[in-house]
């Protein structure tokens, strides 16, 4: 246990076992990112998969759209510390839009329309874990929470969920991205307070 | 790569008085590596039961040996700020954890003029920008814009008062103006920011911080009088986003 601060009783329990260590429940929506929020038109949005030995995949908005549609229900954790449980989005899951894609790669660099990048293993982007969503809580996404669309990788801290994304680059070597070179985690799994570089 | 960055003990050495709902406290923390302006660091406070809380708070003041303020706002019903603010006495101890966050940082190396905007406790990574470029003697030109309810918000009031050469403040009231101020009281325009900041041929690095909304909203008008967005910084405290 640490140190005990004197007179400290904290207000809420959070027994919730859904909550990862460290992190307390919020109701509202926090926005965090590093600049502005950019703004993309849906016409000029394009996603891109790019594979190790230079091919790459597209998708307009129009295509992303026709491709078949799940809505995850899941719980988010912001390495700010806040968690918010039982969201529900709508979008592409990875494995679709992986299903063409040729690759051996292990490694992924997600790419966003505002410059940000964030890295996270090739696996922890399918079977179900990873999806590109338009809508949260049946509403167009806000340009706030990475609309028109923004990666979701629940099982992961929120900074994974590159907002405004634009492409992922399947790489051989991990490359970090914008937080991970700025004292973040590599990996940044909630469960285990993979916060900071080094936890 | 480097260790886990451990958690530190910090004994509350001091406590001064901001305004009516903010103070800022001095901790000395044995071991403290020593930081950059702007960046933040994780508090973690633990009851008799071992129930624990975190939160993050900016860096006030540039780096001063195993000495670390920070400048907390009583959030009303809040579980951690409160306590800080309240209940807290010299002596007591919590535990602190950093320097974090590599991107919200100004370096004294840099010689680029700065724009620092800053809405309500949003100012307080700003203010240790400010000091730092104080205390290092660095001649690069800042300008502050502060946007606030009234003139008993402020923070660091008497600090900001005494001439700092290169440094423009500008206050922007939100609720209530002072007498003498012409500026009628509101939120932050696209006219406050081309007057308080620099032009865009200056290329400035811009410093944004404070509340979600504030954020948004000056983040935007920069953009709008043609800042480059890779040279506007944000830092967003929170606590909704709509
Ligand atoms: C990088 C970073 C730096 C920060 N630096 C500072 C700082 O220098 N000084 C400072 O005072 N705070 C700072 N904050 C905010 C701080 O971490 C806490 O969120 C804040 O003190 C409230 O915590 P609490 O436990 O008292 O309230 P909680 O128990 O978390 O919240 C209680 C209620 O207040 C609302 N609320 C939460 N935060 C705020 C807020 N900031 N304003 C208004 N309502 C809120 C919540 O939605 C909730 O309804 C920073 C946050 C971040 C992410």
């Amino acid at each position: 246990m640490g140190i005990v601060s004197r007179g400290f009783q904290g207000r809420r329990r959070d027994d919730d076992d859904r909550l990862p260590p460290g992190q307390y429940l919020v109701e509202d929506f926090p926005v965090l990112s590093a600049g502005p929020t950019p703004r993309v038109p849906r016409e000029r949005w394009e996603f891109t998969v790019g594979t190790e030995d230079g091919r790459t995949h597209r998708w307009t908005w129009d295509e992303l759209m026709a491709l078949p549609q799940e809505t995850p229900t899941v719980d988010l954790h912001c390495v700010t510390k806040w968690s918010k449980l039982g969201t529900t989005w709508q979008g592409v899951s990875l494995d679709v839009l992986f299903e063409d894609v040729e690759s051996a790669a292990d490694h992924a660099l997600v790419h966003s329309y505002g410059g940000y990048t964030t890295n996270l293993p090739v696996e922890d982007l399918l079977d179900g874990k990873a999806w590109i969503v338009h809508r949260f809580d049946g509403e167009e996404l806000a340009p706030q929470h990475g609309g028109p669309a923004r990666l979701l990788v629940p099982h992961l801290y929120l900074w994974k969920s590159a907002k405004w994304v634009r492409g992922i680059h399947l790489l051989d070597e991990d490359h970090p991205g914008f937080w991970e070179t700025a004292g973040y985690h590599n990996y940044g799994d909630p469960w285990r307070e993979q916060r900071y570089e080094g936890d | 790569m480097r260790g886990r960055l451990p958690w530190r003990a910090a004994r509350l050495r001091e406590v001064r008085v901001e305004t009516a709902t903010a103070r800022t406290l001095v901790f000395e923390v044995p071991g403290w590596p020593g930081h950059l302006a702007g960046q933040h660091v994780d508090v973690r406070l633990t009851a008799g039961d071992g129930y624990t809380a975190q939160r993050s708070y900016s860096l006030a003041a540039p780096p001063d040996g195993e000495l670390v303020a920070l400048t907390v706002e009583t959030v009303p019903d809040g579980e951690v700020s409160p306590y800080l603010t309240e209940v807290m006495e010299p002596g007591d101890l919590v535990e602190i954890r950093g320097p974090v966050g590599g991107w919200f940082v100004w370096r004294p190396a840099s010689r680029a003029p700065v724009l620092l905007v800053g809405g309500g406790s949003g100012i307080v990574p700003l203010m240790a920008m400010i000091r730092e470029r104080r205390r290092v003697g660095s001649r690069a030109p800042f300008r502050l814009v502060y946007s606030l309810r009234d003139p008993e918000s402020r923070y660091y009031a008497e600090e900001l008062r005494r001439p700092d050469p290169g440094l423009d403040v500008t206050y922007l009231y939100t609720r209530a103006a002072p007498d003498g101020v012409s500026r009628p009281a509101g939120r932050v325009t696209l006219a406050d920011l081309a007057e308080g900041g620099w032009p865009t041929g200056f290329e400035a690095d811009c410093y944004v911080c404070g509340p979600t909304g504030f954020v948004e909203a000056a983040a935007d008008l920069l953009l709008a009088l043609g800042h480059a967005p890779e040279r506007v910084r944000t830092e967003r405290f929170g606590p909704t986003g709509g």
